[in-house]
């Protein structure tokens, strides 16, 4: 909790241009995550918190960019920094693991090549001993007979194999954080549970800080210290995992918790249906005015039309922007 | 299994077409050059003179199977030009985007207006005739075709996402293109390799034809046409071999880059596993 920050976000907004006009996609995001810290972004498609990764490693492309605030990495300013300096972050310090494990490895290079590639570019190591490396890299992955995995292509390989190899490439370095963007979603129910423990415990033992995407918010609780919870473009409220289901304090919170299908209740015996937040999240370039969020929410007043909601602090650490918050 | 048919009658076809080039000294009979003999002129084909002789009493099988050498350098040295020129442009191209896409699209466009034989003769004039001139006129003016492709792969190529994860992971740009683009991309520019060569050696037919190729004394296929053409009624065996080795080269190199599209197609490939 003391000492500098590993990255640290202020006031980060983002822009959409499409050439005749620009709207923020995403605004006012600030949030530190510390060393070997777990920190999750939650929130419904769209809502940003994809495009705050991409700009976390410097990779916003047109239409996006920074439109404004800072992004601070070990307390160096990441948009200050040259090309060379934020390819040399990225792989090496930064790493990021992606939703589909089909696509995301080279369909044409053995598995093996492509772990020992890292080796190559960010440790200088000849080719011989990146190889060596790539074979201890799958096995500390849990891959199954490494040796021989590493001459297999992607398709030779199932889904969970798949995403052991994105993880065993994006720890190869020993990177200070590894960026986990969905990284179960494309994966069956059983095989999620063991890539994210693998991922967990990896990330622990080397103190790698996680900064985990997901629309799940019961996953991220799960393996997240600390939960941000997103709603078109802004950070809505701000706790620790634990806090967040006991005591959800932002009625989109709440409503995200209240959703969830629990063990024994009368929702998942299907004897009731399970409670659902009414309306739709609103198109990027039709955010309403006030708090984004009142033409959903029950509690909507007047100023919530009128007025976007300060930051009110919620204990150390924890925080809310609603103007009638629990 | 027809796949197969293809891939495996074009690559014979081709490599016995290589196979005699590279054993020509072995093969001939005769030195194609030097060994005229007026007292053998204009032999009909028989046991002694295989393909028969010219009118210089020269053996037409010697001067086919040396003429392979010319006619398949500069079939695979042209190509080789015009696919490092293709795919460095288009790649780039389509991968970088931006004024440089501008560029190359407007330079492919201007080749593709103008046809390729035109401006290989052109180059040809202010060259001279002569085989390295010849190697340079074509492989300068057949790129257009591997740089469409190449420009097309690479713009549907970067936006998959093993390119952006390598993007994520610190690769480089040259880097990308060279692991994660061209490797993805070599199916197509191999096929269109082939089917290029094809189209070199019988361009280099054409302009060996017209008198702006190898020089004579020296044999390949196109200038022996070219020779042929006066006596093709009266031996006709002059243009029918060398005609028949061109035939039977391109119909190999088409065949070839027909087969060779059908097994490096990633989906046929996947299948297989």
């Amino acid at each position: 909790m003391t000492g500098s920050p590993l990255i640290e976000v202020e006031d980060l907004r983002i822009d959409l241009n499409d050439g005749s006009r620009c709207v923020a996609a995403a605004e006012g995001i600030s949030f530190r995550i510390d060393r070997g810290e777990t920190f999750g972004l939650v929130g419904e498609s769209g809502c940003g918190k994809s495009i705050t990764a991409l700009a976390l490693i410097g990779l916003l492309r047109q239409p996006l960019s920074i439109g404004g605030g800072v992004i601070r990495f070990e307390g160096r300013e990441i948009q200050q920094l040259s090309a060379a300096g934020q390819r040399e972050l990225r792989g090496n310090r930064i790493a990021m693991i992606f939703q589909e494990p089909m696509t995301a490895l080279n369909p044409v290079s053995p598995v093996g090549r492509q772990i020992a590639e890292m080796f190559v570019l960010h440790k200088g190591k000849s080719w011989r001993e990146a190889n060596q490396l790539a074979v201890e890299a799958l096995a500390s992955v849990r891959v199954p007979a490494p040796e021989r995995r590493v001459k297999d292509y992607p398709h030779q390989l199932s889904g969970g194999m798949r995403q052991r190899v994105m993880i065993a490439i994006a720890l190869a370095c020993g990177p200070d954080l590894l960026i986990a963007d969905e990284p179960t979603t494309a994966l069956d129910v059983t095989v999620q549970a063991e890539i994210i423990e693998l991922m967990r415990n990896l990330c622990a033992e080397r103190g790698t800080a996680i900064l985990m995407i997901s629309h799940d918010l019961g996953l991220v609780a799960n393996v997240c210290r600390r939960v941000a919870v997103m709603y078109a473009g802004r950070i809505v409220e701000e706790r620790g995992s634990a806090d967040i289901f006991r005591t959800p304090s932002h009625p989109y919170t709440q409503g995200l918790v209240a959703s969830l299908p629990r063990l024994g209740s009368r929702a998942a015996l299907g004897r009731t249906r399970l409670k659902e937040i009414a309306g739709v999240v609103p198109a990027i370039t039709s955010f309403p005015d006030g708090c984004r969020f009142n033409p959903r929410c029950t509690r909507a007043t007047d100023i919530c039309r009128t007025a976007a909601p300060d930051t009110t602090w919620l204990g150390p650490g924890g925080f809310v922007r609603c103007h009638h918050h629990a | 299994m027809k796949l197969r048919a293809n891939l495996i009658i074009g690559g014979a076809l081709f490599a016995l077409a290589i196979l005699v080039g590279l054993l020509a000294p072995w093969l001939a009979h005769t030195d194609p050059v030097l060994d005229a003999n007026l007292l053998n002129a204009e032999e009909a084909p028989s046991w002694t003179w295989w393909f028969g002789t010219d009118d210089q009493g020269r053996d037409i099988y010697s001067r086919v199977v040396y003429g392979a050498r010319i006619s398949l350098t500069v079939g695979i040295v042209s190509q080789l030009i015009n696919s490092v020129i293709g795919v460095g442009l288009g790649l780039s191209a389509g991968y970088w985007g931006g004024w440089w896409d501008d560029f190359v699209n407007g330079l492919t466009n201007l080749m593709l207006a103008i046809p390729s034989l035109i401006f290989a003769l052109a180059i040809m004039a202010v060259l001279g005739p002569g085989l390295t001139s010849l190697l340079i006129a074509l492989g300068l003016t057949n790129w257009s075709f591997t740089c469409r492709i190449a420009r097309a792969s690479a713009l549907s190529l970067k936006s998959q996402g093993y390119v952006q994860a390598a993007t994520v992971l610190g690769y480089g740009d040259l880097r990308i293109m060279i692991t994660q683009l061209l490797p993805n991309m070599l199916g197509p520019i191999v096929v269109i390799g082939t089917l290029g060569m094809g189209s070199a050696v019988l361009s280099e037919a054409a302009l060996s034809f017209l008198g702006l190729g190898v020089r004579p004394p020296f044999p390949s296929w196109g200038s022996m046409l070219s020779d042929a053409r006066d006596q093709i009624t009266t031996a006709p065996w002059l243009s029918v071999f060398p005609g028949l080795a061109i035939f039977l080269t391109v119909l190999g190199l088409n065949l070839l880059g027909d087969g060779l599209r059908d097994i490096l197609d990633p989906q046929s490939r996947s299948r297989r596993t």
